[in-house]
């Protein structure tokens, strides 16, 4: 039974490349030691070898190059992968992924085809401090042209890196650092998880709780523990943050009648606020409570753990901000 | 001379092309006619055209902010190139581009570009595929002398040289950046200087000398072709305009002088005038040309005059490839 197998999350990204590389000649991969090194999170291990030093490209510390290579390969007709290490790297290469990559085909009046994947590594957890540690989706999300992934689990990894490759638009996967080694099923053949469709996690009737990436690990564990208490949470994992499955969170927030997002960017300005003010614009008379946002605190991403524990939410803050929303003082008592 | 009197006539073909697109655009532009930013590569005509004549249809170039010469050189059609001005929907990108995005995939033009230097990594890209699918082609990134102040240039062409890519890197010194004479942003007299440190060949051309600048590119194309690598050339050149428009805007960032020294070095008048004295041509000749492009402008303007405006729902229209692969 196929279906059985268990895969890392870093092996299901690494099995959607393999697999990509043997489909499809026009597929390769670029970025900084990916090659012969596998990339240092070894998601591209052992890619170098089987597919040659043509199509796993070691290239030099020079994101915008990086972004650039891949933005000129994808419009002349290749399907590059290209790799920056770190999202936090991202902010170098702003003009070719934002400028560039994201706008060549509307500027273009639609003639140019972009299908173009950046991967890369955000979130937190790692003792990185504030320059490998960030959360930066809400950037991204906010460019028109962008397509923006950020699976939680293995199965969703495999089948959503597939998809990106697929797509004849720049899509960025978000690898978190913290769940590389998360153990899961991943069947062996290929297939696709699609973009822009939420994944319901868990079902239930007493409030909506929406999350992406390692926080839908933290969120299933607050979940659990208020199920001990006869609480029944609904987890939406939207996996696709642009475009966004609204649908599916508007219909269970109707179901339940209040929504917590919890995400690990800081809070101001983030992905929370979009969902939040979608949410009341679709199902206003259905909510009990304002919606709730668990997210960082608006600063940078600190070094020491004694301070990161504290500011990556986690299943007790969670579980407090969800009682706040179920339990609310109405106001004025 | 020993490029062939045919190869001549192309090239100041494309030069003319370029000066009588160019000019209409201005007079456009001045009667209130064209929407937006205008950069116009009048003056610099010899750069495009002696590069461009270098190329096969299907290689590439990355282009700049002043980007219309490029388009013109490498083939670019003036209907669709006078109605992407007036923001029409028969333009080279229905309206949505304008001056600063124009391009023509069709014909490897990778579009003109708002943001000075980027088009450098893009060519960068279009370089590895042509090396990836092996079939000959080349790609060339034009870009101003401003540009190499950026670091996408020299993260560019670092890349373009450790990946040993085929492309020529086209310079533009016309020794301004917007308003800000060159000697004032850098240390250095000749952006060729900067070809050594990436561990590629340079020259310098008089870039209002179309032959020159054609004698550097065959060699730079053919090395590029070839498996030799990339190539750095810096064709020292002059915008007989502004940075942006036509009019000087009072701005005396340029004495009267150094514009009319530049004047009298026309790329397009000097080649005439050799190939008259070489007589490899009349003037006659040259009438006639000017005559029958001069009425490629005229058609092409009335086309784009006569073309409809874009509706309002084409707003929404070509954000995102409607393949999604899924």
């Amino acid at each position: 039974m196929s279906d059985e197998r268990k895969l890392p999350y870093v092996m299901a990204f690494n099995e959607a490349v393999s697999q990509a590389l043997e489909d499809d000649p026009n597929v390769f991969c670029a970025g900084e030691d990916i090659g012969a090194f596998g990339g240092v999170f070894g998601t591209f291990g052992g890619l170098q070898a089987k597919f040659g030093v043509e199509r796993v490209v070691d290239t030099p510390i020079s994101e915008q190059a990086i972004i650039g290579l891949g933005v000129g390969a994808a419009v002349t007709g290749l399907r590059p992968i290209v790799d920056l290490m770190f999202m936090d790297f991202m902010c170098v290469a702003m003009d070719q992924i934002v400028n560039q990559a994201a706008k060549l085909k509307y500027m273009f009046g639609g003639e140019a085809r972009i299908p173009l994947t950046i991967t890369t590594a955000g979130g937190g957890g790692l003792s990185a401090a504030a320059q490998h540690s960030q959360s930066l989706e809400a950037l991204l999300c906010h460019i028109p042209g962008l397509k923006v992934v950020h699976p939680a689990t293995p199965y969703d990894m495999k089948g959503l890196m597939a998809a990106c490759i697929r797509e004849d638009n720049p899509t960025v996967m978000i690898k978190h650092k913290r769940l590389l080694g998360i153990q899961g099923p991943v069947p062996e053949e290929r297939y696709i998880v699609p973009l822009g469709v939420a994944n319901v996690v868990r079902s239930g009737n007493d409030v909506t709780i929406v999350a992406w990436g390692r926080m839908v690990h933290e969120v299933t564990a607050a979940a659990e523990k208020l199920a001990g208490e006869g609480i029944q949470c609904e987890v939406i994992d939207p996996r696709t943050l642009q475009p966004l499955d609204i649908d599916t969170i508007v219909a269970s927030a109707k179901k339940t009648n209040r929504v917590v997002v919890v995400h690990e960017a800081v809070r101001f300005g983030g992905l929370g606020a979009e969902v939040a003010a979608q949410i009341q614009e679709h199902a206003f008379d259905y909510l009990d409570a304002p919606v709730g946002r668990i997210a960082a605190p608006f600063s940078p991403v600190p070094f020491s753990p004694a301070l990161e524990q504290h500011y990556i939410p986690d299943a007790a803050r969670i579980e407090a901000g969800i009682r706040s929303v179920l339990f609310r003082t109405p106001v004025g008592a | 001379m020993s490029i062939t009197p045919a190869v001549q006539f192309d090239l100041h073909r494309r030069m003319v092309r370029i000066r009588l697109f160019e000019e209409a655009a201005g007079r456009l532009a001045e009667a209130a006619k064209l929407p937006g930013f205008l950069h116009l590569y009048v003056g610099e005509e010899a750069v495009a055209s002696g590069i461009c004549g270098a190329l096969n249809d299907d290689d590439h170039i990355t282009s700049t902010h002043r980007g219309h010469g490029h388009l013109v050189a490498k083939g670019g059609d003036f209907n669709r190139m006078m109605a992407e001005l007036m923001g029409k929907s028969t333009g080279y990108c229905k309206g949505k581009g304008g001056s600063m995005h124009i391009s023509d995939l069709s014909l490897g033009m990778l579009g003109a570009n708002g943001i000075v230097g980027a088009g450098s990594p893009i060519a960068v890209g279009a370089a590895f595929a042509n090396k990836y699918r092996g079939r000959g082609q080349v790609a060339v990134a034009f870009f101003g002398d401003g540009a190499t102040n950026i670091g996408a240039f020299h993260e560019a062409a670092n890349m373009a040289c450790a990946l040993h890519l085929p492309i020529v890197f086209a310079c533009e010194n016309n020794e301004y950046g917007e308003f800000t004479p060159r000697d004032k942003t850098m240390a250095i007299t000749d952006i060729v200087d900067r070809a050594a440190g990436y561990g590629m060949p340079g020259v310098i051309v008089d870039g209002m000398d179309v032959i020159a600048v054609h004698e550097a590119a065959l060699e730079a194309v053919a090395k590029a072709r070839a498996g030799g690598g990339p190539s750095l050339i810096e064709a020292k050149t002059y915008r007989f305009y502004n940075h942006h428009g036509v009019q000087n805007l009072g701005l005396k960032y340029r004495s009267d002088d150094e514009v009319a020294q530049w004047k009298e070095r026309d790329p397009i008048f000097t080649l005439e005038d050799r190939m008259i004295e070489n007589k490899v041509a009349t003037r006659q000749q040259f009438d006639d040309i000017w005559a029958e492009l001069r009425n490629d402008i005229e058609v092409a303007i009335k086309f784009a005059e006569d073309s409809p405006l874009p509706t309002s729902d084409q707003v929404l229209v070509d954000v995102y490839s409607a393949n999604g692969g899924n």
